[in-house]
């Protein structure tokens, strides 16, 4: 059962950290293979404040807003490149983040990582348990869900959208591309920030071998396979990558073997995907819920009324 | 003084490798238009694959450096034709992606195959160094110059001599006309990944000789070795080259102000000075608003 638990958690955490990748990726058309830096960032921040005497709801979000103040500093510079140069240039920025956690020990103690941080609690109220920290975790990952949801359908996320399909089109009816790209960053800096806290504070112990490249084309997958600019793909896409690996354990192999085999198989789904369905499993497509079926309880009243009158 | 020169020839000895994984990625871009993030990944996989015939199956090194070159030149033409050939008409994103996912899946092949821990090709012991200038540079190091130098010569004679050679530089100047007079663009991007591929390889066994073998080498070198193209002015090979050895001054030198374990981060910082501030770098002469968005 706690087994179960963690791998719904982890696709919670996941879950926060595709979708707002998805928003820069899939939505936005930026190639941000920095997301892992941000995630660590808050993680590292997180960790810090509450064991300085922050209580963890405030560093909790002091995570999202510190990652978003890097997302920030480093998308004004680097929007003005061109998609794959972004890549590289975000790249870049996430290992030089990554060095910096390595090597700046008195803040962070190096590859020493920090133990012992304490679990989440709002208000007196632990989630030292797994199953309400599970709960705590599917809130924060419904409500990123519904804002980021929010965003897409919203006139700027068609904007996003215009900028992803033909950037210099998008110019031409006068947005300001630059403005609306940092706009994407930082929002998805903030919920990648808000997911580390979460890693943070739920593992309770981070080293700078968490946030690497890999990580990042873990949440590369996640997204491609849920398909580029679908919310509702990206909790597909998260679940399936975590799900789909963990047979694996079972196998009793060594676990350096296990974690390149695992490795292989995100490899090889990204590889196929992009070669036979670059869309995902899902498109653009998302599921929609019919809002009136479901808000209006009195909708069988509705014909009545309108025919009395 | 002596720490100065000291740094300028390990500058001189990373540069001549850099520049050689430059060549492969500035040859890749300048006609695909794309990052090829598996390149550092091919140079990893040169340097295994000289372990395993120098080490493992005993052949003489020069030997294993032929064959781990024509390995990685083989496994370039294989990318290419599976991964990148399809896509040569998708969005940008799609090769970029598949050669991320490329790379992954060496660096985990190359794990389970030769394992997660260190190689390493020395076997005796360590060998004299020679004061050269003030400097002690070491047998090894004057090796790994002499063969990038000579192999950098290769592939100046072989693209300014030869027929295959004019083809590239013609596919890199304009794929559409080349192909219009009747060039075969299909089998010179080919022969370019093998070429650019088999010089990876060869940095790859040399940075081994030197250094130790894992298989997360090749990370920093895809950002270094693209960090020089960009330096040199991306698509320009010659300017690879000088990149290449700017990109090993900077680095060397600044470990001298810095810590030594920001070292990698060092050439990070460079890429994104560089993308910012002059992005078609600084004997490019591509126009602006290829780089920028």
């Amino acid at each position: 059962m706690a087994y179960f638990e963690h791998i719904a958690i982890l696709i919670g955490i996941y879950t926060i950290l595709t979708i707002s990748l998805n928003l820069n990726i899939g939505f936005t058309g930026l190639i941000n293979l920095g997301h892992a830096a941000f995630y660590g960032i808050g993680a590292y921040t997180s960790a810090l404040l509450t064991m300085a005497g922050v209580p963890w709801f405030i560093s909790f979000l002091c995570a999202g807003v510190v990652a978003s103040i890097f997302g920030f500093l480093i998308s004004v510079p680097c929007l003005r490149l061109r998609g794959d140069y972004l890549a590289i240039a975000t790249l870049g920025f996430g290992e030089i983040i990554r060095a910096v956690m390595k090597n700046w020990v008195g803040l962070t103690r190096g590859p020493l990582g920090i133990p012992g941080i304490p679990k989440a609690n709002i208000l007196g109220m632990s989630f030292s348990d797994p199953i309400h920290f599970l709960i705590l975790v599917a809130i924060i990952a419904a409500i990123t869900l519904f804002i980021i949801n929010r965003i897409t359908k919203s006139p700027f996320g068609r904007v996003l959208r215009a900028i992803r399909e033909d950037d210099v089109a998008a110019q031409a009816l006068g947005k300001n591309l630059t403005y609306y790209k940092v706009c994407t960053v930082c929002v998805g800096a903030f919920f990648a920030g808000l997911a580390g806290s979460l890693y943070a504070h739920y593992i309770t112990f981070i080293d700078p071998t968490t946030f690497t490249l890999q990580e990042t084309i873990l949440m590369v997958s996640m997204v491609v396979l849920g398909g580029m600019g679908s919310v509702s793909g990206s909790v597909l896409g998260a679940a399936i990558i975590v799900i789909l690996p963990e047979p694996l354990r079972f196998l009793n192999m060594p676990s350096s073997i296990a974690a390149a085999m695992r490795q292989m198989i995100y490899a090889l789904i990204l590889i196929l995907l992009m070669l036979y369905k670059p869309e995902g499993i899902l498109g653009e497509k998302t599921f929609k819920i019919r809002r009136k079926s479901l808000w209006n309880p009195f909708k069988f009243l509705k014909g009545k009324l309108s025919g009395g009158t | 003084m002596e720490i100065v020169s000291q740094l300028i020839m390990n500058g001189i000895i990373a540069g001549g490798i850099y520049s050689l994984i430059a060549l492969g990625l500035t040859m890749v871009y300048g006609i695909l238009k794309f990052i090829n993030f598996a390149h550092g990944e091919t140079f990893m996989i040169g340097a295994y694959l000289a372990w395993t015939f120098n080490i493992g199956l005993g052949l003489p090194f020069w030997l294993s450096f032929i064959l781990a070159m024509v390995g990685t030149g083989l496994l370039g033409f294989i990318i290419e034709k599976i991964g990148y050939k399809p896509l040569r008409n998708a969005p940008s994103w799609a090769p970029l992606i598949i050669s991320i996912a490329i790379s992954i899946f060496l660096q985990a092949f190359a794990i389970m195959v030769w394992g997660a821990q260190i190689k390493t090709f020395r076997t005796g012991e360590i060998s004299q160094g020679i004061p050269v200038l003030g400097a002690i540079i070491t047998p090894i190091q004057i090796t790994i110059l002499i063969t990038s130098l000579a192999l950098m010569l290769g592939l100046y004679f072989f693209i300014m001599k030869t027929k295959i050679g004019k083809a590239m530089r013609a596919v890199a100047d304009n794929k559409d006309v080349a192909a219009s007079i009747g060039i075969n663009v299909n089998q010179t991007i080919s022969i370019i990944f093998v070429i650019g591929s088999a010089l990876a390889g060869a940095g790859g066994v040399l940075v081994g000789i030197e250094q130790n073998l894992t298989p997360m080498m090749g990370v920093p070198m895809t950002v270094k070795g693209f960090t020089a193209a960009i330096v040199g002015g991306i698509g320009n090979i010659w300017g690879a080259v000088l990149g290449g050895f700017a990109i090993g001054f900077i680095e060397n030198i600044g470990i001298f102000f810095i810590p030594s374990g920001y070292k990698d981060a060092i050439s990070f910082a460079v890429l994104l000075l560089m993308l910012i501030f002059r992005p078609r770098g600084i004997v490019g002469v591509k126009k602006e608003e290829e780089v920028r968005g």
